[in-house]
């Protein structure tokens, strides 16, 4: 189990670090908004991936509210990043 | 057996959300970004909650587990929804790319009615 915990670590540390890239290299605010989605959702993979090495629950509400929370950032972003092309 | 059968899906897990961080970085327009926040990093987080429910036995946790893949599973298109409209109504969209695009002959289908 530990051997796959790390193997996992590591590839949700390259994953993030990706994603950051993307989320500095934009180009456009939408594309950030996408790359923060992902980001998200990483983040609760690693959560899950500590509650399932150590086999306790006491982040699971972390989970519950990141995953009901975490859209609500797009979707304001793209209200907000709405324009028309001819104005 | 179930630790098996976990650390095999936190792998999985783990691979696609490295899948969707390359592709993130590799792919060229805004709206074949947006595929890949929404198919494999859901895929990946939701094998990740059957793991972790796979290590624990409390039915309350298996409870909570089975709620937050379900608001993702619910959340997460409406987020991909209105970023791929936004795009598309800012002009984002490259439309050499597209193969097809049914919105444009709505709209312009609309746009005929309302003139007519």
């Amino acid at each position: 189990m530990t051997t796959v915990v790390i193997v996992c670590g590591a590839l949700l540390a390259v994953a993030a670090a990706l994603t950051v890239v993307r989320l500095i290299a934009g180009p456009t605010l939408l594309d950030r908004a996408v790359a923060l989605d992902v980001l998200i959702a990483i983040t609760v993979v690693g959560i899950g991936l500590e509650a399932a090495y150590n086999q306790h629950t006491t982040t699971l509400p972390i989970l519950l509210a990141v995953s009901l929370v975490g859209f609500v950032g797009s979707v304001a972003v793209a209200r907000f990043a709405i324009r028309r092309p001819d104005e | 057996m179930s630790d098996l059968v976990a650390g095999a899906l936190l792998l999985v897990g783990a691979v696609l959300s490295l899948t969707a961080g390359i592709g993130l970085l590799r792919f060229p327009t805004l709206l074949s970004r947006l595929h890949l926040g929404a198919k494999p990093q859901v895929i990946g987080m939701v094998l990740t909650l059957v793991a972790v429910g796979l290590r624990t036995d409390a039915p309350l946790d298996i409870g909570i587990l089975a709620l937050t893949g379900l608001f993702q599973l619910v959340t997460g298109p409406v987020a991909a929804h209105m970023i791929g409209r936004g795009a598309y109504r800012s002009g984002l969209v490259r439309r050499d790319l597209l193969l097809t695009d049914e919105l444009a002959d709505d709209l312009a289908d609309d746009r005929g009615q309302e003139s007519s």
